[in-house]
């Protein structure tokens, strides 16, 4: 006999279905006066340091269709590469800025977007600085466990070129499907779930 | 955003989440899944501070009536109609310990099945006084608990004759992103479970039966409200004894 290691089991994923509106963007469901405002619809204020950007986009299914049932959550450093978590160590971030984000893709177009901020960068466990990115989790009906994705930014061509995670993705033309196209402040980043142009997706 | 500032935040990273004990993406019972899931496999990477951070929520947040969904869409004086309930449970990680401060966000048709959402359009009729979500934190020790209705049974174009069970959508934040979880909370005894295809999904029985609530007689509050248990377990973290950071155990 050994000891037990006396673990619990993780409690199982199920899909979020096509009304997870209702629990996580209530008023965007209309379901009005429940909550002031939905959760996670403002990450910056007018004190936010940093520039601002626009980050926008559609997740996209197998046979080519933008989903418009989707639920997008971002989680981002502030400009200084500080996260506003208790977890972060290195320092305090922004308190202006929540670093976290959530929007229900549009009903009719599919259209996901999120007024934040370019994050600074951070470092990979091994202390190398990670290039700046954005994590994404995205579920939706017919997603059985949500799943986790970065988008990294055109501009930071070097950066990105030593960026621990991008440097592990051994079928290098998939990179550019975790770096988002620039018109100006505005990144666009689209999410394809399958297929040839299939989003890297991670297990973290 | 708020501070335990008594206790000393973790920042481990996460176990390993155990892809078997999950659904897969690909499960063709559950026809939306087929066009939904990635064919390629995951790229691995143990989480980085990217993940083992995460945003955090306040009690203050909170309104009077979040965790009511009897009263918190209701007109002054009146009351969702079902079987009035109350559930609770607790938050803990993977190895066992209470995570306080999760924000736990819930969702539910009314007591007829039906959803308040406009692309919903079962032929049961909306209760005027059912919203359907509701959120609370947990406590310092992980404890949560919820006044609703027990929601009930749906049709849904899946197959031509799929009914979901009695269920309660759960969002579940952690202290870590990666530790992000949404899943359906089941009713102790419902003999739908074992016939839906969204339940199906998930390959192990023992992990299907984490998902069902149990009666809980010892908590019914007599002549107002039965009672249902249901736990939550979220990634643990490792500790962080062998590797080059500042705090250990």
């Amino acid at each position: 006999m050994v000891q037990s290691l006396g673990y619990l089991k993780e409690t199982p994923s199920q899909t979020a279905g096509p009304y997870v509106h209702i629990g996580c963007t209530p008023n965007f469901a209309d379901i009005t006066g429940v909550y002031p405002s939905d959760l996670g619809s403002s990450m910056v204020n007018e004190r936010t340091l940093g520039d601002r950007i626009t980050v926008t986009g559609r997740v996209i299914d197998g046979a080519g269709s933008p989903l418009k049932d989707a639920l997008v959550e971002v989680w981002q450093a502030d400009a200084s590469g500080l996260y506003n978590s208790p977890a972060e160590m290195r320092g305090t971030a922004d308190p202006n800025f929540t670093g976290w984000g959530r929007c229900a893709s549009d009903g009719q177009t599919g259209v996901y977007s999120f007024e934040t901020i370019k994050p600074g960068r951070a470092p990979f466990r091994d202390g190398r600085k990670m290039a700046p990115h954005i994590t994404f989790w995205i579920v939706a009906r017919g997603i059985n466990i949500g799943l986790h994705t970065r988008m990294y930014f055109p501009e930071e061509v070097e950066a990105n070129a030593a960026d621990p995670l991008l440097m592990r993705i051994e079928h290098r033309h998939r990179v550019l499907t975790m770096v988002a196209t620039r018109e100006g402040s505005v990144y666009n980043f689209d999410i394809h779930l399958q297929g040839e142009k299939e989003t890297v997706f991670l297990d973290i | 955003m708020t501070d335990f500032s008594n206790r000393k935040p973790e920042t481990g990273a996460f176990f390993p989440r155990d892809r078997g004990w999950h659904a897969p993406g690909l499960t063709p019972g559950y026809k939306t899944s087929v066009l939904r899931s990635p064919q390629k496999a995951l790229l691995s990477l143990d989480g980085t501070i990217s993940e083992i951070t995460g945003p955090v929520f306040g009690h203050s947040m909170l309104g009077e009536l979040d965790n009511d969904l009897i009263h918190n869409f209701a007109k002054s004086g009146e009351s969702a109609i079902g079987e009035r309930i109350i559930v609770h449970g607790r938050v803990l990680d993977e190895r066992a310990r209470p995570v306080p401060g999760a924000l736990l966000e819930f969702w539910q048709a009314n007591a007829g099945g039906r959803y308040r959402h406009k692309k919903e359009s079962y032929l049961a009729p909306l209760d005027p006084n059912f919203g359907g979500c509701g959120r609370t934190i947990t406590d310092e020790n992980g404890f949560y608990s919820f006044r609703t209705i027990k929601p009930g049974p749906y049709p849904w174009p899946n197959g031509v004759n799929d009914w979901r069970p009695a269920h309660i959508h759960f969002s579940v934040f952690g202290h870590g992103f990666a530790q992000r979880l949404i899943t359906q909370m089941y009713f102790e005894g419902d003999p739908m479970i074992w016939k839906c295809p969204i339940v199906a999904t998930i390959p192990d029985r023992a992990a299907i039966e984490q998902l069902i609530a149990p009666l809980d007689w010892a908590n019914t509050i007599p002549m107002d409200a039965r009672a249902y248990k249901f736990d939550i377990v979220l990634r643990g973290r490792r500790s962080t004894l062998f590797e080059n950071r500042m705090e250990g155990n």
